[in-house]
């Protein structure tokens, strides 16, 4: 359906008052094959940034869920019983307000916060001038948290290692399938909050089951920040991984 | 709402293209599996344009469906990415189209 009148047609073009209307018609001029993809830019920074977490060693994680699934509940629990064994950092991405980078800071560890203003996306452009404040040497690993959104930050390559999707059990357990786009970009799942499930009615096999319709070399960790249920295989896995890049 | 950063650089790709030439065609190629909505890129195409080589510029947008190879050999038309292959019933299958977002070309004046 066309937004800007609500009619069902594809083939018709909008007068807005301000087109130079000699243009939209005759259209005789000379053509040019562009063939260029649209995300060209925002691809070439990200191997920048790429390039430069490896080169200085770092295992960079993007964190991508909706709004209030406890991405900032999760990186506080994990930078606190991680901080004695490796050097961790945090890129806050929100649309306004410090409140997460406070929040992350408060655990001693170096956090840059990105405001987005009206912006429902981190993109490669923004993490690596947020990655220039950071001092990357005795940093392993990167936390990116993207802004809260299941559905934008999936087209966005940040140059990040891995897509970590974190869901949480008060959502439902049909978000793989109605926002598949993210569950495909991502290859990790935290399904945080099972603290909570003897509270709802979430079917956790169904969810796992779902998510592996998407994606199935999804490797899915049942966790809960708040108690630590379930974060030593979230901890195990973060450290082998490193391990493996290094 | 990525589609209007989808927009600006699509718009952008096309100014440099154009070489300052006033352009008045343009036509995008979008993939059915990109996570872009066209009808969303129609809506942000005249802000984005506005004041740009592009001002006045008709917007084409070809749309590309989704296709897919299994590990079982059978290629389809994939709708959703949960979709399982129709011969074996397997999911996770190779995208072979229908991820596209490109600036495919533009007219001049």
């Amino acid at each position: 359906m066309c937004m800007t009148c609500g009619c069902s047609g594809e083939d018709h073009h909008h007068d807005h008052g301000h087109h130079r209307h000699e243009y939209l018609h005759g259209s005789s001029g000379q053509k040019i094959a562009v063939e260029t993809d649209i995300l060209a830019k925002n691809d070439r920074l990200a191997a920048e940034n790429r390039s430069l977490f490896r080169k200085r060693g770092v295992f960079a994680l993007n964190l991508v869920s909706s709004p209030g699934s406890g991405k900032t509940t999760l990186l506080e629990r994990t930078l606190a019983d991680l901080s004695g064994e490796m050097g961790l950092a945090v890129i806050e991405g929100d649309q306004q307000t410090d409140r997460d980078a406070v929040r992350i800071a408060a655990t001693g560890a170096s956090v840059v916060q990105i405001n987005t203003g009206t912006g429902c996306h981190l993109d490669a452009h923004m993490v690596g001038h947020a990655a220039e404040q950071l001092d990357l040497s005795g940093i392993d690993i990167l936390f990116v948290e993207n802004v809260g959104n299941l559905v934008c930050p999936a087209t966005f390559d940040l140059g990040e290692h891995h897509k970590v999707v974190v869901l949480s059990v008060t959502e439902g357990e049909d978000k793989p399938l109605k926002y598949p786009g993210i569950f495909h970009a991502a290859d990790i799942m935290l399904l945080n909050k099972i603290d909570l499930l003897p509270h709802l009615g979430f079917d956790v096999a169904q969810c796992r089951e779902m998510a592996q319709r998407v994606n199935p070399a999804m490797t899915i960790f049942e966790v809960s920040a708040r108690t630590g249920q379930g974060m030593d295989a979230w901890y195990c896995w973060l450290t082998e991984r490193l391990s493996a890049a290094s | 709402m990525h589609e209007m950063a989808i927009t600006l650089n699509a718009v952008e790709i096309c100014e440099q293209a154009a070489l300052g030439r006033a352009v008045t065609a343009v036509t995008l190629e979008i993939g059915d599996l990109s996570g872009v909505v066209p009808e969303a890129v129609e809506f942000c195409f005249d802000a984005c344009t506005r004041g740009t080589l592009l001002d006045g510029a008709q917007l084409r947008i070809e749309r590309v469906a989704g296709q897919g190879r299994c590990d079982c050999g059978k290629e389809f038309m994939v709708a959703a990415l949960f979709d399982p292959c129709p011969s074996c019933g397997g999911y996770g299958v190779e995208l072979l189209a229908g991820r596209e977002l490109r600036v495919k070309e533009l007219e001049v004046a």
